[in-house]
């Protein structure tokens, strides 16, 4: 009984509030239905731009948390990475001086970078450099830049990019080792960047670049091929042929004195280069899984491609055989990833391995230059092949960079990529050789170039620090 | 006195020292050392280039025995580090004048 007379009592409040609501509106609609049609319209509207913001900061935060990272990684790369992976390589009284090398980057060229650099490489300019006009981070705030990167603040993308920066020209510093002068090498370096790397990744990654996708060449460089690896490596030979050998060399023998250091610093840098390549996408979304992929891809292969052929021609295989085939692997996948598919990657990988242990090995003994840690013939001969693989084996199934459908690599049948990656590569080759001779030129004429004959005995810890790295006393 | 000083492999360095405490010796320094007799070297690759590395790791005993404990003590040397291929190591003996122990200034057989 009690429940039929609430379901009646329900009923009859149901009729009285319906009634009463459609009464209301229909007298309301008849004094002003225009009124209220339109502020429903803007309350919709007003969810739906709210909505939107809330999905830009959540992207936002996705994306910004994997560059910030990405950033760290990339930094990581230099030190301790690089630092270990040189140091370790050296003689045992040159190994504070090789990984201050490394580390002076780090402290100078982010200083440059805020003070110059970030605007020549990447403010807007003309084809070949960018303006003044981000000098001193000047408008580089926390709103993304669309021509860079929509999701992320424009001063994420410029600490990313700092970070190349910081390790492109430490790069070079292989190929002089145990023998250059710390003050000429910071002075060499500064120039360096504005010189020749300004310009490089002004070109490949700037707005407007010549060599940029929407520009008159598109070199296809995803992380830094060209950018990084051919300045750095190119640059690095005609560092070790202008400064002339070490004391001694190829007589006296000078194996590293720690593989054990390098091993180290070689894991990192394969860890680190996660951030370089998969960052490289300026996005946490599918392109940086695929770059990501590929990257672990082509590291493994040339591990193998390095091993197999130094274990036939030599008998066995070396653990620092084997990190130097990771190294070159992950230059040569360096423009690919991002292009590339994980099969592709593999054959990149193998390539790279094979032909880099055949470079370090073979064709630096053919000539005689001592590039004492071999810059030119990994980073140098490993991002020149990787570019010109990445002419071959870019999809568009991957990246359309070109637009969708659009055929990428000479593989799909864009043969034109092919000499694209050529010019990109041979115009890197030209800067770097051309920027390094003049910078050397200048500092070997003011400053001197090489520590003095006495010093070079001594080495870099003693001679140019006051310290050494071991100390045997204590 | 005597002073024994053996070079001998690295492997065979925990054999010797058991065989040694074995026979009654009380103490002895360990140094590791490097060096070649006879025996080659062996040549290491780092990036293809060949490097010839001839002096070897060893290890350095040395011991200072009573007299009468001289035998015994090499025997149990050789015995112990022993594999018969090149490259086993060498003892020298020699004379030794005084021992004194740092601690209370007792001389000379008793000190060891």
């Amino acid at each position: 009984m009690r429940l039929r007379a609430a379901k009646v009592f329900l009923s009859f409040l149901f009729v009285l509030i319906f009634g009463g609501s459609v009464l209301c509106g229909s007298v309301a609609m008849a004094q002003t239905p225009a009124t209220a049609q339109t502020d429903r319209i803007a309350a919709l509207e007003k969810r739906a731009d709210e909505n939107a913001a809330a999905i830009a900061a959540a992207q936002t935060a996705g994306d910004n948390g994997w560059m910030l990272v990405s950033a760290a990684l990339v930094l990581m790369m230099s030190g301790p990475g690089l630092a270990l992976f040189y140091g370790g390589l050296v003689r045992k009284k040159n190994i504070l001086g090789t990984m201050m090398q490394t580390f002076a980057m780090m402290a100078v060229i982010t200083v440059l970078w805020g003070l110059l650099t970030y605007s020549l490489a990447f403010s807007s300019g003309n084809a070949f450099i960018g303006g003044l006009h981000n000098m001193f981070l000047h408008g580089v705030g926390l709103m993304p830049d669309k021509a860079y990167a929509a999701t992320i603040p424009l001063q994420t993308f410029m600490i990313y990019q700092m970070m190349f920066a910081i390790i492109t020209p430490a790069l070079i510093t292989g190929a002089f080792a145990e023998r250059m002068k710390f003050s000429a090498m910071v002075v060499f370096m500064v120039l360096w960047s504005i010189i020749v790397y300004s310009p490089m990744a002004h070109m490949v990654w700037g707005q407007g670049g010549f060599l940029s996708v929407s520009g008159r060449f598109p070199c296809l460089d995803f992380a830094g091929g060209t950018v990084v690896h051919v300045t750095s490596g190119v640059s690095a030979l005609v560092t070790a042929i202008y400064l002339g050998k070490r004391i001694g060399y190829p007589k006296i023998p000078m194996p590293p004195h720690s593989v054990v250091l390098s091993f180290v610093g070689a894991c990192m840098l394969w860890v680190g280069w996660f951030g370089f390549n998969a960052g490289s996408a300026l996005s946490a979304g599918t392109l940086a899984t695929s770059a990501f992929v590929a990257t672990q891809f082509g590291a493994a292969a040339a591990v193998i491609g390095w091993t197999a052929v130094e274990w036939i021609r030599q008998g066995k295989p070396s653990a620092l055989g084997a990190i130097s085939g990771a190294v070159a692997g992950l230059v040569a996948i360096t423009p690919a990833a991002g292009f590339v598919s994980p099969m592709s990657a593999l054959w990149i990988g193998l390539i790279a391995g094979a032909f880099c242990y055949t470079m370090v090995v073979k064709v630096k003994s053919w000539f005689g230059y001592d590039d004492s840690l071999d810059a030119f013939g990994v980073h140098g001969a490993g991002g020149t092949l990787g570019a010109l693989l990445t002419g071959l084996f870019a999809n568009s199934a991957i990246n359309p960079v070109f637009g969708a459908g659009k055929a990428t690599g000479l593989f799909e049948g864009n043969w034109r990529q092919l000499f694209h990656q050529a010019f990109g590569v041979g115009l890197a080759w030209t800067i770097s050789i051309v920027g390094t001779l003049i910078i050397l030129f200048l500092v070997d004429k003011t400053i001197g170039l090489r520590v003095s004959e006495e010093d070079e005995r001594v080495g870099l810890d003693l001679s140019q620090h006051g310290e050494e790295g071991y100390d045997w006393a204590h | 006195m005597q002073k024994i000083e053996a070079v001998i492999q690295p492997s065979k360095l925990d054999a010797v020292k058991d065989a040694l405490v074995e026979i009654g010796v009380e103490g002895m320094t360990i140094t590791e050392a490097r060096g070649h007799g006879r025996q080659k070297g062996h040549t290491e690759f780092y990036r293809g280039r060949e490097y010839s590395v001839d002096l070897l790791p060893k290890v350095k005993l040395e011991l200072v025995v009573k007299d009468e404990m001289l035998d015994k003590a090499i025997t149990a040397i050789t015995t112990a580090a022993r594999t018969g291929t090149i490259g086993d190591g060498k003892i020298f003996v020699s004379k030794i004048d005084e021992a004194i122990r740092i601690r209370n200034d007792e001389r000379g057989e008793v000190a060891l």
